[in-house]
């Protein structure tokens, strides 16, 4: 029996051709499933970042400067807010209570007037009466590779603190000067 | 007497319609037979046909991969049962794990069988794999099968890391605040890595971000991990060991001193 060769309408050899129909479906087929992958991937990726977060806004109000008295480290917002206000001769500054070596929350030691974190033992400069609150928060024990970061303080409409952990200003940075670090009251 | 009836007893059960109607004939036990039920069984058909005497030997192998596989089984059937109980939210988290050790009988003595088998399994992977360090089991043709090795190993780390946040106390929740405040520092996809402007990542959006679900760990990171523990890792884990032991057949079986 004769080998029929096949051959295109208009004469040629289908073999000698670039693209096969085959190697055409062949290619359509993998660009098709490899693209479908891949959108799929770029969409999951997109998806485990959510429009909206529920967690707690950065920006509270903090009760009026009168409720501060001068020398002292407030406590008074570290539960809900994890913030410490700092109250010196000249104003205000807050920092916040996040250990700058792995996030954990430090501790405040009015005694050893020092800031301690219980996770892996670093230690920050403190503050007392009569203290300049420029030292504040630098970190001088432990692995913690640089100070406590501070967070802006302001005052709002009604004449409250306003305290915003959005703005964060860093020490190594040479931040702690910045408009926003340190709020001045007369 | 006593023998016959013993054995009319034997042939009224096994002569019986019932019985012949499921097995069909009997087993004859040969070579041949042990051979085929052992490879035309899908469980089964992961052990060698034919084994050397030196795999036998516990003081060459130590059985520390066997132990390791027998570990991950337990904590499978342990934490399919706790799934009973656990609920993986902010509200229930908590108040579940103290529910299972103190109010569900027997739960106590599940959960710790899960905790215990998991922190095992770490070590005796450690061990299986300090074992085919020095024995030098690393080497050609079995290379390859080492790489697959260090994955399970490091999805065994990441089985109980994900594993450690579900209680939802103290401990858990800074152990992953810590964890995953290294991820801040991988490279390009981190936003205190080296590189990260090169990808333009900031805190909302990076490693840290997708893996506990935005800056803080909270019920969603609590769900995210779970979501992890128990589906994403385990099939991934499970899929890598059917490579592993098969890899183990046909690299030469397990290796044998020199």
């Amino acid at each position: 029996m004769p080998i029929i060769k096949p051959v295109n309408p208009d004469g040629t050899d289908p073999s000698q051709a670039t693209w096969s129909r085959r190697d055409f479906f062949a290619l359509t087929g993998w660009a098709g499933f490899l693209g479908g992958i891949s959108a799929g991937l770029l969409a999951f990726g997109r998806f485990m970042f959510p429009r909206v977060l529920f967690e707690p806004a950065t920006a509270f109000k903090a009760g009026f400067p009168v409720e501060y008295s001068s020398g002292e480290v407030s406590e008074r917002w570290i539960k809900a807010q994890r913030t410490w206000i700092i109250r010196d001769g000249k104003g205000f500054c807050a920092i916040e209570a996040k250990c700058t070596h792995l996030g954990c929350t430090p501790r405040w030691f009015k005694d050893a007037n020092k800031f301690k974190c219980p996770c892996h033992g670093s230690g920050f400069k403190g503050f007392a009466e009569g203290m300049d609150s420029v030292t504040v928060g630098i970190n001088f024990e432990g692995p913690a590779p640089r100070p406590l970061e501070r967070i802006k303080v302001a005052l709002a409409e009604d004449g409250q603190l306003l305290i915003d952990k959005g703005p964060r200003f860093r020490f190594e940075k040479d931040e702690w000067g910045k408009p926003g670090s340190f709020l001045k009251v007369g | 007497m006593a023998e016959n009836e013993k054995q009319s007893l034997k042939d009224k059960v096994f002569e019986s319609q019932v019985w012949r109607s499921i097995f069909r004939h009997g087993y004859a036990d040969t070579h041949r037979n042990r051979v085929l039920q052992v490879a035309g069984n899908v469980f089964l058909h992961l052990h060698p046909t034919k084994t050397r005497r030196h795999a036998l030997r516990i003081r060459f192998t130590w059985c520390a991969g066997g132990v390791t596989f027998l570990l991950f089984l337990v904590t499978v059937v342990t934490g399919v049962i706790l799934m009973f109980y656990y609920r993986p939210t902010g509200e229930h988290a908590y108040i579940d794990i103290k529910m299972l050790e103190f109010d569900v009988p027997f739960g106590m003595v599940i959960r710790n069988m899960h905790r215990w088998a998991a922190h095992a399994m770490v070590i005796a992977v450690w061990v299986h794999m300090f074992r085919v360090f020095m024995t030098g089991s690393y080497k050609p043709p079995r290379e390859f099968n080492w790489v697959i090795g260090v994955i399970l190993l490091v999805l065994t780390l990441l089985l109980s890391f994900t594993g450690y946040l579900l209680p939802w106390d103290q401990l858990a929740i800074w152990a992953v605040t810590v964890g995953t405040n290294m991820a801040r520092a991988t490279p390009l996809l981190g936003h205190e890595g080296p590189f990260y402007e090169l990808v333009g990542v900031n805190a909302r959006y990076d490693a840290r971000s997708f893996l506990i679900a935005g800056q803080v760990v909270g019920p969603p990171a609590l769900l995210r991990f779970y979501v992890l523990h128990c589906i994403f890792i385990p099939i991934a884990a499970s899929v890598l060991m059917i490579v592993h032991f098969w890899r183990v057949r046909k690299d030469g079986g397990i290796s044998g001193p020199m």
